[in-house]
């Protein structure tokens, strides 16, 4: 199965269809992509309307999904796809969902910008900038590997999730210090906490996307598998 | 609940995920075709088949039109040799017994493998006398042994409800869905191991096609079956399995799940997912 295009259908308007919902998705994930690093920036910069702005968007994100997943349905229902058209299909339904829970823990890194900016002490929020960069990385390749339907280093994404969860770990033990140092830092340690948890869970995110993206390229269900595993059976 | 009782809710993650995709070697095959050409005159319609169909499995042949999967289909039950100029050279093998050898009596191998066509064809008798058919010129004629066969065939065929006060109606009087169930009736009757069915629905409404095909997942339980069918959803919903011919040639077969799900040839993704070739 060489030819993985949309395209090329006899029913021009099946080609349109599938077409339309690979833009769709396209978009989304854009918007996505933007809103975390929206959020970032104003997690970092302690920017509160740039914060109120990813809050105020996610409900686009949110219909996008509903969206994309509804013209999914009619598409099954109306022409029975298979083979790739149907992997396709039930792929993009998962990877929306995906895209929506990181839309959601964007908003939820904005709303801890929004909390932190009353807090006096600014240099502190430049501690998750090497994570939001790894994450934003993770995110935007696994979105390309969707555009270009490529899944050839499709590994080195999901590899990255290791550095995010070890990251995430350092993070946790440096403000566990601070917060043993002087208990004054709790509250504003906790926050810092919850936007790096959110970021976590993006970077799982972006690997659950690369998983259906396996799947959809060439039907292999490759989820639960540990990154070796993973890197394994690609090679095979 | 003390740890006994847990331990028996546990649930047996064999039997749950278990999948009829991955059942093949347990199956017994009942069909062999071994290289098989067929020539009609100088046109060479099949090219060197070779599969295996196992026994009380639904088998679906897909592919365009002029593609050899009737011609494949008519092979199994000898047809072709009612066609002037058709030539065949290799095996198809009925539990292990070569059709093609000269010593099979071709009445009786038909006997053993029923045929079902597009178009219904009952014959202008009643419908008992149409289901009773195969058993009279087989010479019996005992009124009960003639009546509990006809009974029987027509509720295989899930039939019996609608007849059974009409019995002695014209058969050409009946719909067009009823006629292809009573043909079907008429058909294993005589109880053949084989069904062959060519298009069987393809001339029917979807209420009338939903019956066939239900009726096809019962007779499973006895019969093995090998459906031809331009449908591919069809193919798709009654089969366990699927072959997939090209200019008559076998392009690929497997369980029906995985060739819709996931076929290894470009040319049956392309045909299935309804692509330029």
């Amino acid at each position: 199965m060489e030819n993985k295009e949309i395209g090329h259908h006899i029913s021009e308007k099946f080609n349109q269809e599938l077409e339309d919902i690979r833009n769709k998705v396209l978009t989304m994930g854009g918007l996505v992509e933007q809103q975390i690093e929206m959020a970032v920036q104003a997690f970092t910069s302690g920017d509160i309307e740039l914060a109120e702005l990813v809050i105020k968007q996610d409900n686009q994100v949110d219909a996008l999904e509903m969206a994309i997943d509804l013209e999914c349905t009619q598409i099954m229902a109306l022409r029975q796809p298979t083979a790739f058209d149907l992997r396709m299909l039930i792929a993009v339904i998962k990877i929306v969902r995906e895209m929506e829970r990181a839309g959601d823990k964007a908003e939820r890194i904005a709303q801890m910008a929004i909390q932190l900016s009353g807090a006096d002490n600014q240099n502190h929020q430049y501690e998750l900038e090497h994570m939001a960069s790894l994450i934003m990385e993770m995110m935007h390749g696994a979105l390309d590997a969707f555009a270009r339907v490529n899944i050839e280093d499709i590994t080195m994404i999901t590899g990255k999730d290791e550095n995010v969860n070890r990251e995430y770990e350092n993070i946790i033990r440096r403000l566990i210090t601070r917060m043993m140092e002087d208990p004054r830092n709790i509250t504003r340690a906790l926050d810092v906490i919850w936007a790096a948890r959110a970021m976590e869970r993006i970077g799982d995110y972006a690997c659950n996307i690369c998983e259906h993206l396996i799947y959809m390229v060439n039907g292999e269900d490759v989820r639960h598998l540990t990154q070796q595993e993973l890197e394994k059976k690609m090679k095979a | 609940m003390t740890s006994q009782e847990v331990r028996t809710h546990t649930i047996d993650m064999n039997s749950v995920l278990l999948n009829r995709a991955n059942q093949s070697d347990l199956e017994e095959t009942c069909i062999k075709v071994e290289n098989l050409n067929l020539f009609y005159g100088e046109k060479q319609a099949l090219y060197g088949i070779n599969m295996e169909m196992p026994k009380k499995k639904v088998t679906a042949y897909i592919g365009p039109s002029g593609c050899g999967k009737s011609t494949l289909l008519r092979c199994i039950n000898r047809m072709n040799d009612l066609v002037d100029s058709v030539t065949i050279d290799g095996k198809i093998l009925l539990d292990d017994e070569n059709i093609y050898e000269k010593s099979v009596n071709v009445a009786a191998l038909r006997r053993r493998v029923g045929m079902v066509f597009q178009k219904p064809n009952p014959f202008p008798k009643s419908i008992f006398e149409n289901v009773a058919y195969g058993l009279r010129i087989q010479g019996i004629n005992d009124k009960r042994i003639l009546s509990e066969t006809v009974e029987n065939a027509l509720r295989g065929a899930a039939l019996w409800d609608e007849m059974k006060d009409r019995l002695n109606d014209n058969a050409l009087g009946i719909s067009g869905g009823q006629q292809q169930r009573l043909v079907i009736a008429r058909a294993i009757a005589i109880e053949p191991e084989v069904l062959l069915l060519d298009e069987p629905a393809s001339a029917l409404d979807p209420i009338s096609t939903l019956k066939i095909e239900e009726l096809i997942n019962e007779l499973k339980e006895k019969y093995t079956i090998v459906i031809v069918t331009h449908n591919m959803q069809q193919a798709a919903r009654v089969s366990d399995y699927t072959a997939f011919m090209y200019m008559g040639e076998l392009v690929e077969m497997g369980t029906t799940s995985e060739l819709f799900t996931n076929p290894k040839k470009k040319q049956t993704e392309d045909y299935i997912t309804g692509r330029y070739g």
